[in-house]
């Protein structure tokens, strides 16, 4: 029982980073219909920009951890949100209303020129991030097993938890909240209508992008090591995430991040640790198979 | 804006430039290096940024003043040149495969010059299998590598638990790889476009962690070695033989050369990319080449004529394969040597790059992209690191510049005004 609380502890702590990248691929999808395949070398980058501000700070000399975790996550967001926009405007932008394959193209090739900028610009060996935040809270059963949760965990619950709840107060209540709800409906239309089109995308890649170097710093907390390419495998799981959800859907995407997670914390809890991206990579093609809406997903209608 | 408007795009330039800057500082500008006591600190290249936006300022300047504001398109000249090619693609072929068998001959040649070629008409002929998936059937297929890695384990596997020598296993490679390809086909290729590309990648993925964890069978991360080496139909490349056996150089009575087995595997090479080429272009023109072009410019218009989506898209899927496998089992032989290593999703996307940058659907395109992308590493040993650099920014630009490739089969005859899009 305490071992399974403890998997289910870490799905959920796993699943929220999931989550959160899951969003960026999820609305970038519901409003233009692309996979941002360069989504997973966002959150790499969040994650590289996360540890080079811890290591400037602390030649700095500021360690209390609170105000370094802030300093680095307003860091982290206002860089990869950059990021972000630019890769929009330069690799996107001018594909708008160009067949169909040419943006995905346009994005494995940007995906390849990130991944290859940050092995060039910071080295190819795993970097490695002394503890920032330690310690958690440590119950013990009966039958003499121990659970534990770590502070890094309730800090990624509760960061994903507030997210999670402003961001569905913008979608909700606010004018760039209901540009992008009309983009997604239909661009041309919304245009017609005196929704700026190319702004709201933009924004819409700037808030996908601030979601992912959230989790590109919780992930870096988590693990304590990064390496140039922990976007790929992160991007296609959050993808799975998203068509698990059901793309499009923003609830949804965080969904099937949890999903995701707890499938992958059980399978390594109670299989084998070896093959539990497989799994990853088998949910994914199971669910478009016999799912391909997702959970929460609508079906598409494909008009002549 | 009139040219002399100079203000306005300084200005412009400048917040290219600072956007530059904010994006380099930290990740070109600071780079982590573990300290002496184990944790990391910065080791600072600012004049690397100073460069960087001193570059993207004086390139966003310049590309402002020659465009005028205009968006960079498609241009007379160079769609000129794609459709030249493209009428006398005959003509260019039947040279460029003269130049190719003469190769070996030419005064220039040396071992290392036909290890080169042999590693371009691989290329090439990976390029052509994927163009019937790609090009011709407009699936995007990002996970091709699996089936070239299923042909050459397949070989490896064979040659080794029952000694099948290299001409057997082809069929064999060839026959599994299609066989992967219609399993992985059948369920997915009911999916819309870019699932289709997404589910492709994690087939792709699944079959290298396969080959990496399955121990007993792959070898695992150390893979397959000592896979026995092609033989002239049946007359080995050694120098003194086997007992009964008669070795290449006695056959035709030539002084022993390593590099015979070196043009063989060539000339092998060569013959199985030609055997490719022909059978995807005499395929196009049967009905169901016919029925994948139709596909890939419209499904529904194809169901509404009575085409089978699924079996059609479904042999395509199995053909490229196929072909795929046969290059695979290539591989195999001409290393020797095999491990999970040589198929990453990076060399898929290298396939992919081949086919996209010489234009969808277009023969010749793919040896010229073959040519550029595996000689660029060869140019100078400085452009092995930036070679993916270069790769993806250069698959950006040209979908940006031609969207359908640079020898382009053909452009739609007709377009719709508003499916030029945007709001240009």
């Amino acid at each position: 029982m305490a071992y399974f609380l403890q998997q289910l502890i870490n799905g959920v702590a796993l699943g929220m980073v999931y989550g959160l990248i899951a969003i960026g691929y999820s609305m970038v999808y519901g409003i233009i219909g692309m996979i941002n395949f360069a989504h997973g070398e966002i959150y790499m980058i969040g994650a590289f920009v996360s540890i080079i501000a811890f290591t400037l700070l602390g030649m700095l000399g500021i360690s209390w951890a609170p105000l370094a975790l802030v300093l680095v996550l307003i860091v982290a967001i206002l860089v990869t949100s950059l990021y972000g926009w630019t890769v929009e405007r330069i690799a996107y932008r001018p594909l708008r209303g160009s067949f169909r394959l040419a943006p995905l193209i346009s994005a494995i090739g940007m995906s390849i020129f990130l991944q290859t900028y940050v092995q060039i610009a910071q080295g190819a060996k795993i970097k490695p991030l002394q503890p920032v935040v330690t310690g958690g809270f440590v119950f013990t059963d009966p039958t003499g097993f121990t659970v534990t949760i770590s502070w890094i965990q309730i800090l990624i619950i509760v960061l994903t938890l507030v997210l999670m709840a402003g961001f569905t107060w913008v979608i909700t209540r606010t004018p760039l909240g209901r540009a992008q709800r009309a983009c997604q409906q239909d661009l041309k239309m919304a245009a017609l209508c005196g929704v700026d089109v190319d702004r709201t995308i933009s924004t819409t890649f700037v808030i996908g992008a601030a979601l992912a170097a959230v989790a590109g710093l919780m992930a870096t907390l988590y693990y304590g090591v990064i390496d140039f390419f922990i976007g790929f495998l992160a991007g296609v799981k959050a993808f799975t995430a998203a068509v698990l959800g059901g793309i499009g859907s923003i609830p949804g995407a965080m969904l099937g991040g949890l999903v995701l997670g707890l499938a992958e914390a059980f399978w390594s809890g109670y299989f084998s640790i070896e093959y539990k991206d497989v799994a990853a990579f088998t949910i994914l093609v199971v669910v478009l198979i016999f799912l391909p809406t997702g959970i929460l997903g609508k079906p598409e209608i494909e008009k002549v | 804006m009139a040219v002399g408007e100079l203000g306005p795009r300084v200005k412009d330039a400048g917040l290219a430039a600072l956007v530059a800057t904010a994006l380099l500082l930290p990740i070109l500008g600071m780079e982590t290096v573990p300290g002496p006591d184990g944790r990391l600190t910065l080791d600072f290249h600012l004049h690397l940024v100073a460069i960087g936006a001193l570059l993207v300022f004086a390139g966003r300047l310049a590309l402002s003043l020659l465009l005028h504001g205009r968006a960079l398109r498609p241009s007379g000249r160079a769609g000129a040149v794609a459709e030249f090619v493209s009428r006398h693609g005959t003509w260019f072929g039947l040279a460029g495969i003269a130049f190719a068998l003469a190769l070996p001959f030419l005064p220039f040649a040396s071992r290392y010059t036909i290890d080169v070629a042999t590693t371009i008409v691989i290329y090439v002929m990976l390029g052509w299998g994927l163009n019937i998936v790609v090009g011709l059937a407009g699936l995007l297929d990002l996970g091709y590598v699996a089936f070239y890695a299923v042909g050459a384990y397949s070989y490896a596997l064979f040659a080794q638990w029952f000694g099948l020598g290299f001409w057997a296993c082809l069929p064999i490679a060839g026959l599994l790889a299609a066989t992967a390809g219609v399993l992985l086909g059948f369920p997915v290729l009911r999916l819309r476009g870019d699932y289709l590309a997404i589910v492709t990648l994690g087939f792709g993925e699944i079959i290298r962690l396969v080959l990496i964890n399955w121990h007993e069978v792959t070898g695992g991360p150390n893979g397959i070695a000592d896979i026995p080496r092609p033989s002239f139909f049946g007359f080995p490349f050694t120098r003194s033989p086997a007992e009964g056996e008669t070795a290449f150089h006695e056959l035709f009575g030539l002084e022993f050369s390593t590099l015979h087995r070196v043009i063989f595997l060539y000339y092998l090479a060569l013959a199985l990319a030609l055997i490719t080429n022909l059978f995807v272009l005499r395929i196009r023109k049967l009905p169901i080449g016919r029925a994948w072009e139709a596909l890939r410019e419209d499904e529904i218009a194809c169901k509404a004529l009575g085409i089978n989506p699924t079996n059609t898209k479904l042999t395509a899927f199995a053909l490229g394969a196929m072909f795929g496998g046969f290059a695979g089992s290539f591989f195999a032989t001409r290393q020797g040597f095999i491990s999970p290593e040589s198929f990453t999703f990076i060399e898929s996307a290298i396939i992919l790059a081949i086919v996209v940058l010489g234009g969808m659907g277009s023969q010749i395109g793919v040896v010229l992209a073959a040519a550029v992308i595996v000689l660029l590493p060869e140019i100078g040993r400085e452009f092995e690191t930036y070679r993916m650099l270069i790769f993806g920014a250069a698959m950006v630009l040209i979908m940006i510049w031609r969207p359908r490739g640079l020898l382009a089969h053909r452009e739609p005859t007709l377009t719709l005004a508003a499916a030029r899009g945007g709001r240009r």
